[in-house]
């Protein structure tokens, strides 16, 4: 089992609602796009799946165990075994490139290793490779406050991807990435989700990507969920209804005009060479 | 980067190993010279008595007559600070008004007074140089050599190091402000005569200028409360003198009274200090 | 308008009640200290101050006393630096607390704790090492590093108050212990300003240590002190222009380097 909502609410501390009665599983290696508009309860959905916050109400199940009823030992555990992306990845100005990929393992390192690793970093080969997914390979030892906001979410999901972990969760990953990168990256997100098994949660933007790549959408809209489809029933009159409160236009990437495609399109893994 | 020569190896390895290697190749010798030894803390000589000492602190002195005589200590101190401080406005004063750029007629162009100008302004900065550049502490001790040990001594300590401080600042104070109506008053060259440079002084710099002047006043009178207490150190009178003592003797009831009394002075000054300030602004 | 000039002369009034009682302070504290003009202005408390700064000329430059005073001046550099680098450990230490990342109880006691090391003077603080540690450099270091542990400690908990959070909180979302997040995720963004304290602390130290060895903690001080209680006023010359060339010399470096590190972050 990948996760377990039920019934799941969560009241902000300036009593804001994010989210209202959300049930929602995902089984192990099931690839899931969450849509909706602005302010819909995205980003705050996937921070409960990353035990960032505490649900008021409702029951939350991650990789088969309760966060908040764990020790903390076993919460940092959990932690490890949870990968999350960033819209902007929150990383230090002055960190080097290499340093803040290889930091997606500091929950499994042994702590010696992890300060050893900011003297001389401890695996090169495998920051490189997994930056050279997404074609960064280039920039390893480059400083973080050095690149773009669309290099530094592909940084974001190189950690990621470098920490291995059963859950990744996705929040806007490629909202500052042009659209023919934006594709590479969710494609190694998904490589890694197929190859691996790997549970794959995202909330997206841009609609047409979302259709394209996930076999299941999850339409949420003022903390709820409004539709739980495949892609092939989605219709247009949904996607209007979900975005109503936004704009007459859906969002997609560079502003082109929604086609609801035919999806599965066959995914490699980019490995080009390191050393 | 040419994509199929990645590197494998850290390019700031090296950099970085020889920076490490630098710089404990400096603080070797720093820590031999400064007899860095933290073992000499636990050596039983010095644990005891820095333990006698320490024990000697609880509970404070609170006799009447010791009380007495800190209250006296503290009053000097205070007195002291005032002094000094008042002395050394008289030192900076006319130092940083010979100072001031914007005063200067030579400044306006060459003149047989420009060279004569320049000259003037060097001496005075050398001589604000080596006035702040010796800490109050060693004129304090140079002059309880001269005059015996007293308030006398650091008085006249704050009034060379302070005035010196306040002369730079002031000139630089005086120069960053609107320096147009001070320079309009000595470049009027028909009746009535050109102002002179006291007239250019108080009517076209301090007014827009007072209120920083004072206020950094103030701030310093804060400084020289802590300082005249350091310079009882060197029998220069006040609370430090008196600590001084009570250290020697290793009195630790009395140095716990005079320390206690001390970090409440310098809270009270710190408050008055900042009170004052605010009603400036 | 009626209301203005009342309240301008209001405001003169208070002007001249504040210079009137400065004014008062001021003379008090002239009459309260006893230095009489008698003493201090007099023609022959005159004469005899200028016989004794003259005695201070020509200073002592033998090669002897030269090297001596240089050595001097080495170890007073190194009592700054050495104090100044603990210091720098005791602030990162206590910082933690401080900034309130274990919760309101720690965080009060460390600034308290910082508070008095910062309120008690260095002279202070080297006296009483000079008791703890015995005569020499030694005491002068723990003296600046007790004292200086309690200035930067306080800027250090400001500047990892007002750093970003998301960083550490991101590492401790892969599940990373909170000391790991600090060092991968806090300490890169706030390492540069950690410096420029530091730096800048060390800049000020060089100057107290010069003075610490007063009270037995070594470097000039010490020599100056020695000196003068033997009445030697030309070799105390020599200390003192010694002094005097540190303190430009520290101006001119720092001056340099602040150039150097607003260009480096530009």
């Amino acid at each position: 089992m990948g996760f377990r909502l039920q019934r799941l609410g969560l009241v902000h501390a300036n009593g804001l609602r994010a989210l209202a009665g959300v049930t929602l599983a995902a089984r192990r290696g099931e690839r899931i796009a969450v849509i909706g508009p602005s302010g819909a309860g995205k980003t705050t959905l996937l921070r409960l799946l990353g035990t960032a916050v505490r649900p008021s109400e409702g029951r939350v199940e991650v990789l088969e165990s309760n966060p908040w009823q764990l020790s903390g030992g076993a919460l940092r555990r959990l932690r490890t075994r949870i990968g999350t992306v960033h819209q902007a990845p929150p990383l230090p100005a002055r960190q080097r490139v290499i340093t803040a990929v290889l930091a997606g393992r500091l929950g499994t390192w042994p702590w010696w290793k992890s300060l050893l690793s900011l003297a001389y970093p401890a695996d090169i080969a495998g920051a490189c490779a997994q930056l050279a997914r997404l074609d960064l390979a280039d920039r390893l030892f480059d400083r973080c406050d050095r690149l773009s906001g669309g290099q530094l979410q592909r940084v974001g999901i190189a950690r990621v991807l470098y920490q291995q972990p059963e859950l990744i969760l996705a929040d806007e990953p490629v909202s500052a990435m042009d659209p023919a990168l934006a594709d590479l990256a969710i494609q190694q997100l998904i490589a890694e989700a197929t190859g691996r098994g790997v549970t794959l949660i995202a909330s997206l933007h841009a609609v047409d990507l979302a259709l394209r790549w996930f076999p299941r959408i999850v339409g949420l809209r003022a903390g709820e969920v409004a539709f739980d489809l495949p892609p092939v029933r989605i219709t247009d009159a949904l996607l209007r209804d979900l975005y109503a409160s936004e704009s007459a236009t859906l969002p997609t990437q560079g502003g082109e005009p929604l086609r609801l495609p035919q999806p599965g399109a066959e995914v490699a893994v980019r490995r080009p060479a390191c050393q | 980067m040419n994509p199929q020569s990645l590197p494998d190896r850290d390019p700031d390895a090296l950099r970085r190993a020889t920076l490490l290697l630098a710089g404990m190749l400096v603080l070797w010798p720093l820590l031999v010279v400064s007899q860095f030894r933290p073992a000499a803390l636990f050596e039983p000589g010095n644990l005891a008595a820095m333990g006698h000492f320490l024990k000697g602190f609880l509970p404070p002195e609170v006799s009447v007559g010791f009380l007495g005589l800190l209250v006296k200590a503290m009053l000097e101190t205070l007195a002291i600070a005032t002094a000094g401080v008042t002395l050394a406005l008289l030192v900076a004063a006319p130092l940083a008004f010979a100072m001031t750029h914007s005063l200067s007629v030579s400044r306006i162009g060459p003149g047989p007074g420009r060279l004569r100008g320049e000259v003037l302004r060097g001496a005075v900065r050398l001589l604000l140089v080596v006035l702040r550049g010796i800490p109050e502490l060693v004129w304090a001790l140079v002059f309880v050599r001269a005059l015996g040990l007293g308030p006398a001594a650091g008085v006249l300590a704050l009034a060379i190091t302070y005035g010196g401080m306040l002369g730079k600042v002031y000139a630089e104070i005086l120069e960053s402000g609107d320096t147009r109506p001070a320079r309009a008053l000595r470049q009027k060259r028909r009746s009535p005569p050109r102002s002179g440079r006291v007239a250019a002084l108080l009517y076209g710099l301090v007014p827009g200028a007072v209120q920083e002047l004072v206020s950094y006043t103030i701030y310093r009178w804060e400084c020289a409360i802590r300082a005249s207490v350091v310079m009882g150190f060197v029998g220069a009178g006040g609370l430090g003198q008196l600590m001084d003592q009570a250290m020697k003797m290793l009195n630790g009831g009395e140095a716990a009274t005079i320390l206690i009394v001390f970090l409440l002075l310098v809270l009270l000054a710190d408050a008055i200090s900042a009170w004052l300030r605010r009603q400036l602004a | 308008m009626q209301n203005d000039e009342a309240k301008a002369l209001q405001l003169c009034f208070s002007c001249v009640i504040t210079l009137v009682i400065a004014a008062a302070v001021v003379i008090a504290s002239f009459a309260y200290l006893p230095l009489g003009p008698g003493r201090l202005f007099s023609r022959e408390a005159g004469g005899e101050m200028l016989e004794f700064f003259l005695s201070f000329f020509p200073p002592d430059l033998s090669a002897g006393h030269v090297r001596k005073t240089a050595w001097a001046a080495v170890e007073t550099l190194a009592v700054s630096a050495v104090g100044t680098l603990l210091a720098a450990v005791g602030g990162l230490l206590l910082c933690l607390p401080a900034s309130g990342r274990y919760g309101w109880a720690p965080r009060a006691l460390a600034r308290g704790l910082l508070n008095l090391l910062r309120s008690v003077p260095e002279l202070v603080w080297a006296a009483l090492m000079v008791l703890a540690a015995g005569l020499g450099p030694f005491a002068g270091v723990l003296a600046l590093g007790l004292h200086t542990t309690g200035v930067l400690g306080r800027l250090f908990a400001e500047a990892l108050e007002n750093t970003p959070k998301e960083p550490a909180a991101a590492l401790l979302g892969v599940g990373a212990s909170p000391a790991l997040a600090f060092v991968y995720g806090t300490l890169p963004g706030v390492a540069p300003q950690l410096l420029a304290y530091t730096l800048y602390r060390w800049e000020m130290n060089i100057r107290m240590a010069a003075i610490l060895g007063f009270v037995g903690a070594g470097g000039l001080g010490q020599m100056l002190y020695y000196e003068l209680s033997l009445f030697h006023q030309a070799q105390a010359a020599t200390v003192i222009g010694a002094m005097l060339l540190l303190s430009v010399a520290v101006d001119a470096a720092s001056a340099v380097a602040r150039r150097g590190l607003a260009r480096a972050y530009a």
